[in-house]
Formats: structure tokens, sequence, C-alpha cells
């Protein structure tokens, strides 16, 4: 429990679940669907992504596309976690719940971490760590949803305001290369123009073409 | 039915629409582990638009504020976001620091405009 104390990405991630919280209480979901989102989805963005898909009244299925999509990234997160806590006798069933725990927080962290514990008590740290970051984010769902129901309008409107700004700072820090700051500016430029398509999927429209724009420039760059 | 647990429909919902999408990448990540090549040209375009998602949804709330956050005057909702940006390039990326600053900038307004 300690190294969950210890990270400064924890209190972000806080502050992203009381937004989150807040966010789902704003859009008329219950709070125990909020803790099921936490428990269950575990991965910020795509709860962001469900709620606020939902709560603008997409469909089941361009709710469950818009999901999928942004959920595509924990999969080489996971690809590049689990070889550092592989042991000859681990069996695949043993990974089970560090892939589950597999978020941005949680990755990043492996790699602080995981060097400075012996190989055979990785899989123990990770799932004392994630349940710990778990355990944390319930609690901040619930205070956020709490908030949002009691607070003036003014305090209320300052958490919501929590998540854009996480997500936003978190994703700009996360940037290695030229193709992630354009596919980040372009992301958010394209959408107020992708709503004008009122497509019912804008998110997707624009996503889709400012990510393959910047990979497009990765390329150019590449053979440059 | 309780207010805590609301409405059944709306818990499938999120077992179809958001638990089994995002859960999917990562069993296969466990299943499929091995083969992928992390710098792989398909993974540079996966992360590339699920970055550019990630930005639509955070633009999507700033342009479309639910619920309380729609109070709140657009061209401070997009001051508090650009001084909050300000700030973190400033402390040399500091997450923390920008959040805070936008905050303020924004809770500081709404409360100057009564």
């Amino acid at each position: 429990m300690r190294s969950v104390g210890s990270t400064v990405l924890t209190l972000v991630l806080f502050a992203t679940y009381l937004g989150i919280g807040a966010l789902a209480h704003d859009t008329h979901f219950s709070l125990a669907w909020a803790l099921a989102s936490t428990a269950l989805v575990w991965a910020g963005p795509a709860q962001i992504i469900l709620i606020s898909t939902l709560g603008s009244g997409a469909t089941i299925l361009q709710a469950a596309i818009a999901v999928t999509v942004s959920a595509i990234r924990l999969f080489p997160m996971v690809v590049s976690v689990l070889p550092m806590m592989r042991t000859p006798r681990t069996k695949r069933r043993h990974l089970i719940l560090v892939a589950h725990l597999t978020a941005v927080t949680l990755w990043v962290e492996c790699f602080r971490f995981l060097p400075h514990v012996p190989r055979e008590r990785r899989i123990a740290f990770i799932h004392g760590l994630g349940g710990g970051l778990v355990a944390v984010c319930l609690m901040a769902t619930t205070i956020g949803y709490g908030l949002a129901a009691n607070l003036s309008q003014l305090l209320a409107a300052g958490i919501l305001m929590l998540t854009p700004l996480a997500f936003l700072f978190s994703t700009a820090r996360n940037c290695r290369e030229l193709a992630d700051v354009v596919a980040l500016v372009l992301g958010l430029a394209l959408f107020p123009l992708a709503t004008m398509l009122n497509s019912g999927v804008d998110i997707l429209v624009s996503g889709v073409a400012a990510g393959t724009i910047a990979y497009g420039v990765h390329r150019w760059r590449a053979r440059a | 039915m309780s207010d805590f647990i609301g409405d059944w429909h709306a818990l499938v919902i999120l077992l179809i629409a958001g638990v089994i999408p995002n859960q999917i990448w990562r069993m296969l990540g466990l299943w499929f582990g091995g083969g992928i090549d992390e710098g792989s040209e398909l993974l540079v375009w996966v992360r590339a638009v699920a970055t550019a998602i990630l930005a639509g949804v955070i633009a999507q709330i700033v342009v479309q504020p639910p619920g309380a956050l729609a109070s709140v005057p657009g061209w401070l909702r997009y001051s508090a976001v650009a001084a909050g940006f300000a700030v973190f390039m400033v402390t040399r990326r500091s997450i923390f620091a920008g959040v805070i600053c936008g905050e303020i900038v924004m809770l500081a307004g709404k409360w100057w405009l009564g």
C-alpha cells in the first residue's frame, strides 16, 4: 500500500475519478452503475467515452465502437507489461488479474517499480498496487458522485472540469513523438468540425480522421 | 428499485457497451502477447487514433459540457484550459500544477461573474 500512496499519479487518478463520479451523476446514471464501471472497465478514457456517448443519446452499438477503439491502446500495454513478470512457472491464468489491472497509470508505474521487485514476487506486487489503485478510485468515484449531487453549482462545475484538464495534461505528457502531438492537437481541433456533421459518432469521425493524419505525418517523417 | 442500483437495464448496457468492448483488448493482449512487435506500423496508427479519440472526448466535455459545467460560459471554459496548459508547459509538464491552475481560473472567473 505504501507504493500506492507514494505515486503522484495517484493524485491525478483520484481527481480523474472524482470527475467520472460527478459526470455519471450529471448524466443520470446510478452510483452502483458508476462503481461497477470503475471496477469492471477500469480505464478512465473508456468510462468517460461510455458515459458521455450514452448520455448524449448515442446507441449501444455506437458507444461500444467508441469504447473499443479507445481500448485498443490497452493491447500493446498488456503485451509490454506481462513479460516483466513472467517466470518459467507462470501460467496464463495467473496473469488474468494483472491484465485486467493494466491501465495507463499502472503501466507507467510498472516501469518505475518493477525493476526493484524480485521477479517471483512481481505478480503479487502488481495485485497489491493495482488493487490499491482500484480501491482509491472507487472511493473517488463515490465522493465525486456525492459531491455533484450535493454541492453548489459552482463547485460541481469545478469537479466536472477536472476530467478534461487531467486527461489533456496527462495525454500531453505522454506524447513522445511528433505523431502523438499531431494526434492530440488535431483530435481537439477536429471534434467541433465533426459535430457539424451530426453523425452521432462525432468522436469516432474526428478521432479516426485526426489519428490517420497523424499517422501520415509519422510515415512522411520516417521517409524524409 | 433503489436509487443506489438504479435501472438494471443500464447495468446490462454497461456490460455490453463498456465492459466487453474494453476487456477484449486486455484479454487479446494476454493471449497473443508474444508475437506482436511494439513498434509495428499498425500499432503506431492505433495509438494515434486512440490519442485523437481521447482528445475528441476532452473537446466534447469542454465544448458541449454536461450538467453543472454548462452553467460556466464558453469563453471561461476555454480560458481555463488555456491557462492550465500554459502553466503545465511552464512547470516542465506538471499535470498537477496545470489542473490546479485551470480550476482556479474557472472557479475564480465564475465566482466573479456571480
